[in-house]
Parts: structure tokens; C-alpha cells; sequence
């Protein structure tokens, strides 16, 4: 596992336009491999627009308490870059008014924003549908201050959607860090002690699983049996379903992709698994990213690339979703990563 | 483009291309070969543990590429992929040494 951001390690893939760059030269730049536009053309989804509005994905922060080593955010502890409660209180006035039935909040990890608990208490009074936080399980057991957060999320309804990349020890702290699996373990204990994930609780737990290597996850069905087998009869854990994540080629996995040599043979997966039908129901037609500071992006990916949505609106304070919805999104070679295989989404498959 | 190795990696993508000098039976043989692996009285986990171990019995290393990664695809455990490995081992050994018999025989009848 990395100890230390790209950004603060200074990795010349923490700068977005460097990441853009590879992903449009090499194997896309000549006539090897389609680029994604051309691929997409080929099935007349070009350019790629918004559909109904379902979901609203806030990135309250870049500060983890993990550093793994796939992070598509380049989290870590060094990463500084938190949501205000300024930028909060603008969230509120479009969560307020907005059609999307969803709020995602998602980070690093966003309970180690200070103004967390009073977001959720301000978010939870607005007749949010499905209001999801995703938590990576550890944070629950790293300081004492995080001890009441399965009460917490419990209190104001919070369906809670985490990571674990395997149901074994190994796996799990290789790609998330020593200790992670046990900790996650526990964690996922104590949520079902208070109800979470247990078969037919109104509490919702949901776990995200993504390949720990250069390769694309199975078939969620399927995966989803294994983990439920397996966690119940190792440890006596009960989670609702499991969202398969294909990881996209940009930062932490990018990095990883070049250094291992597996870059090119992992676009070629990518763009030879390509599914016209996951590009129907790809996610950023579905949803407005957030980002700390408040621009919009058409997805988290597109967030980390520093690719803001492609409309007038740009930023909340100005907050338009009848503009924004109107807008062509923007896409480069990672968005093969959503539409490999069954597709991916923050919600799993789309196809 | 011609390489100075038997085997290359990236022919493996182009495995389906053998369908072009013969669609009927490459046709034939893709579809017997997707309905092989499809779930049925063994699970698709269990079929892929098979072709990976029977991959290394043929010695195929497209084989073995191919369902190394479909095992990690399926979260199979590194343990599990290596017991299958030496299951494979283990019966072509005994193929081996099962012949012991016939050599003992053929011994046995030629000495007084």
C-alpha cells in the first residue's frame, strides 16, 4: 500500500492533464485502439447526453484515513482538501429543490469532514429518498470520535454503502493497507448489531467490491453469493448486496497500471469488453458529482481529471439543473471503465 | 507481424479469428465452447478451477493466462488456484507412474 498521496509525493500523475494525456496517446493515438468517442459513435451515443436526474454524488473531501493503492480520489491523510460548511449550506438550498431522489455523499472519507454530522442532521430533513454515505468501514474503528457512527447513520436513516475488496484477510490489506480487513471486519459487526444489513432491516448495507489487481470484476451475481458465504460463516456477518466496481485507469490506478506493465493490456480488456447496452445506463446520465469546493462534474472520474461539466453552469453557487441537464458530458478513454462487461456505476452493473 | 517467438501474448485476442478460414466448425466450437463453461451441474467457479488446472496439464499458456485471470475475476483465492495446479501435477504423475505396473509386468515376464 502507498503511504503517501501522489499530490504530496509529487507523482506527476496527480496532475489531471498529465493522466488525460497518456489516456489519449500510445494505444489511442494512432489507429490501434478506438478512442472512446469513436466507439461510442460506432453505436450512435455520441455525444453522450443526461437523462433524468437521479442522483446527486457530493465529494465532501479528499482526507482519508486509508491510502489505497487504487484510489481513483488520490485520498490519504495528507490530502487537505474539505467541503465548507459555506459550500454545505449551498448544497442544502439544491438538495432542497433538486428532482434527483439520491444523495451519495462520498470522499475520501467523509466522515472526517468536521461539519459531517451537521450535514447529514440539515440533508436527512429535506426528503431525500435514498440518502447513502459512503464509509470505508476502518474510520469506524480509527479514533474513538468515529465509535457512534453505525448510531449515528442508524439515527437519520443513512443507507450505508462500503468497501471490501475480498471476504479474505490477504487480499484486503494488500490493495487497502495492514489491519484493514480486521478492522472492516469489526466495523461491519457492529453495523449489524444495530440493525444494518440485516435480512429484511429497513437499514440499508451494501458493499462495493473492486478488483484488487489489473483485471475486471466478475459477475456481481455471482460475487455477491461468495461474500454473503463467506463473511456469514467466518465471521457471522450479514450485509443486503454487493456493488461490483470496475476500477477506471486514472490516478492511484493509473499509476499502478504503468508501473506494473499492465496498462495497455488493461485498455485493450476495457475497450474489447466494451457493452453498447452499459452505455445506456452509464452513470454520469444520472448524476451530478459535487465536488469539494463546489464545481460540477459530470461523474467522481471526471471530477478527479478536473473536467467540469460542459454547460454555463458550473459551479453550485449558480445552480441551474434545467441548464445542466441540458449539456453534452464529457468523456475520454477511462470512461471505458463504465462500460466494460455489465458496466459500472458507484451503484454496481448498469447492464 | 512475425515474431521470433512461438507463442505471443497478443495472439490470444485473436483467437476468434480462427473462425475465418472455417466459420462452420469455429462457429461450432465457440458455441460448444461458451456452453461449456456456462453454470450447469458444476458451478462456473468449479469449471474454471478445472480448465486452469487442465490448462497446466496441456501446458497451454494462453490457457493458463486466460483462467489465472478469470479466476482473480471471480475472487478465487491464489491458495485455491495452486491446489488446482496440483491436482493436475498429481494425475499426470500418476499417469506416469501408473505405467510403473506395465513395466513391472513386462519385467516380471521376461526374467526367470
Amino acid at each position: 500500500m502507498a503511504l503517501q498521496s501522489l499530490k504530496k509525493r509529487n507523482n506527476e500523475l496527480a496532475d489531471p492533464n498529465r493522466q488525460l494525456e497518456i489516456l489519449s496517446k500510445g494505444i489511442f493515438g494512432g489507429d490501434e485502439l478506438p478512442t472512446f468517442a469513436e466507439k461510442i459513435k460506432e453505436t450512435n451515443h455520441f455525444p453522450l447526453r443526461p437523462k433524468t436526474l437521479e442522483i446527486l454524488q457530493i465529494n465532501l473531501g479528499y482526507m482519508c484515513n486509508q491510502v489505497c493503492e487504487h484510489c481513483h480520489v488520490d485520498a490519504g491523510p495528507d490530502r487537505k482538501e474539505i467541503m465548507t460548511q459555506d459550500t454545505m449550506k449551498l448544497c442544502l438550498e439544491v438538495i432542497k429543490n433538486t428532482s434527483a431522489n439520491t444523495l451519495d455523499l462520498t470522499g475520501g472519507a467523509p466522515e472526517m469532514n468536521p461539519n459531517f454530522r451537521w450535514f447529514v442532521k440539515e440533508a436527512s430533513k429535506l426528503g431525500i429518498k435514498d440518502f447513502i454515505v459512503r464509509s470505508n468501514l476502518t474510520i469506524i474503528r480509527a479514533n474513538k470520535k468515529y465509535y457512534d457512527l453505525p448510531q449515528f447513520f442508524k439515527k437519520y436513516n443513512i443507507h450505508v454503502v462500503s468497501s471490501l475488496p475480498h471476504w479474505t484477510r490477504g487480499k484486503t490489506d494488500k490493495q487497502r493497507g495492514e489491519g484493514v480487513f480486521d478492522k472492516s471486519i469489526k466495523a461491519l459487526q457492529e453495523l449489524n448489531a444495530v440493525g444494518y444489513g440485516m435480512p429484511d432491516s429497513k437499514f440499508r448495507l451494501d458493499l462495493v467490491y473492486n478488483p484488487s489487481g489489473a483485471f475486471l470484476p466478475g459477475d456481481q451475481v455471482s460475487m455477491e453469493k461468495e461474500f454473503k458465504k463467506a463473511l456469514l460463516e467466518d465471521f457471522d456477518i450479514h450485509f443486503h448486496n454487493l456493488f461490483t466496481i470496475t476500477n477506471l485507469p486514472i490516478s492511484r490506478f493509473l499509476d499502478y497500471l504503468i508501473a506494473s506493465e499492465n496498462y495497455e493490456d488493461y485498455m485493450y480488456q476495457l475497450v474489447d469488453a466494451y457493452n453498447p447496452a452499459a452505455v445506456e445506463n452509464v452513470m454520469c446520465t444520472n448524476t451530478i458529482s459535487i465536488s469539494w469546493d463546489g464545481w460540477l462534474y459530470d461523474c467522481d472520474f471526471n471530477q478527479m481529471l478536473g473536467l467540469k461539466v460542459e454547460s454555463k453552469v458550473k459551479h453550485i453557487s449558480e445552480y441551474n439543473e434545467d441548464l445542466l441537464m441540458d449539456r453534452n458530458i464529457i468523456i475520454s478513454q477511462h470512461c471505458y471503465g463504465c462500460t466494460a462487461g455489465a458496466g459500472s456505476s458507484c451503484q454496481g452493473t448498469v447492464a | 507481424m512475425a515474431t521470433n517467438s512461438y507463442y505471443d501474448p497478443s495472439d490470444l485476442r485473436k483467437f476468434e479469428n480462427i473462425t475465418e478460414w472455417s466459420k462452420e466448425l469455429g462457429t461450432k466450437f465457440f458455441d460448444y465452447y461458451g456452453k461449456v463453461f456456462e453454470e450447469g451441474a458444476l458451478t462456473a467457479r468449479e469449471k474454471s478451477l478445472i480448465a486452469l488446472a487442465v490448462s497446466h496439464v496441456v501446458k497451454c499458456p494462453y490457457c493458463i493466462d486466460s483462467y489465472t485471470k478469470d479466476g482473480l475475476q471471480r475472487g478465487i483465492t491464489k491458495e485455491e488456484m495452486m491446489e488446482a495446479v496440483h491436482v493436475g501435477a498429481a494425475i499426470e504423475s500418476g499417469s506416469t507412474l501408473v505405467h510403473g505396473v506395465q513395466m513391472m509386468n513386462k519385467y516380471n515376464k521376461l526374467s526367470m
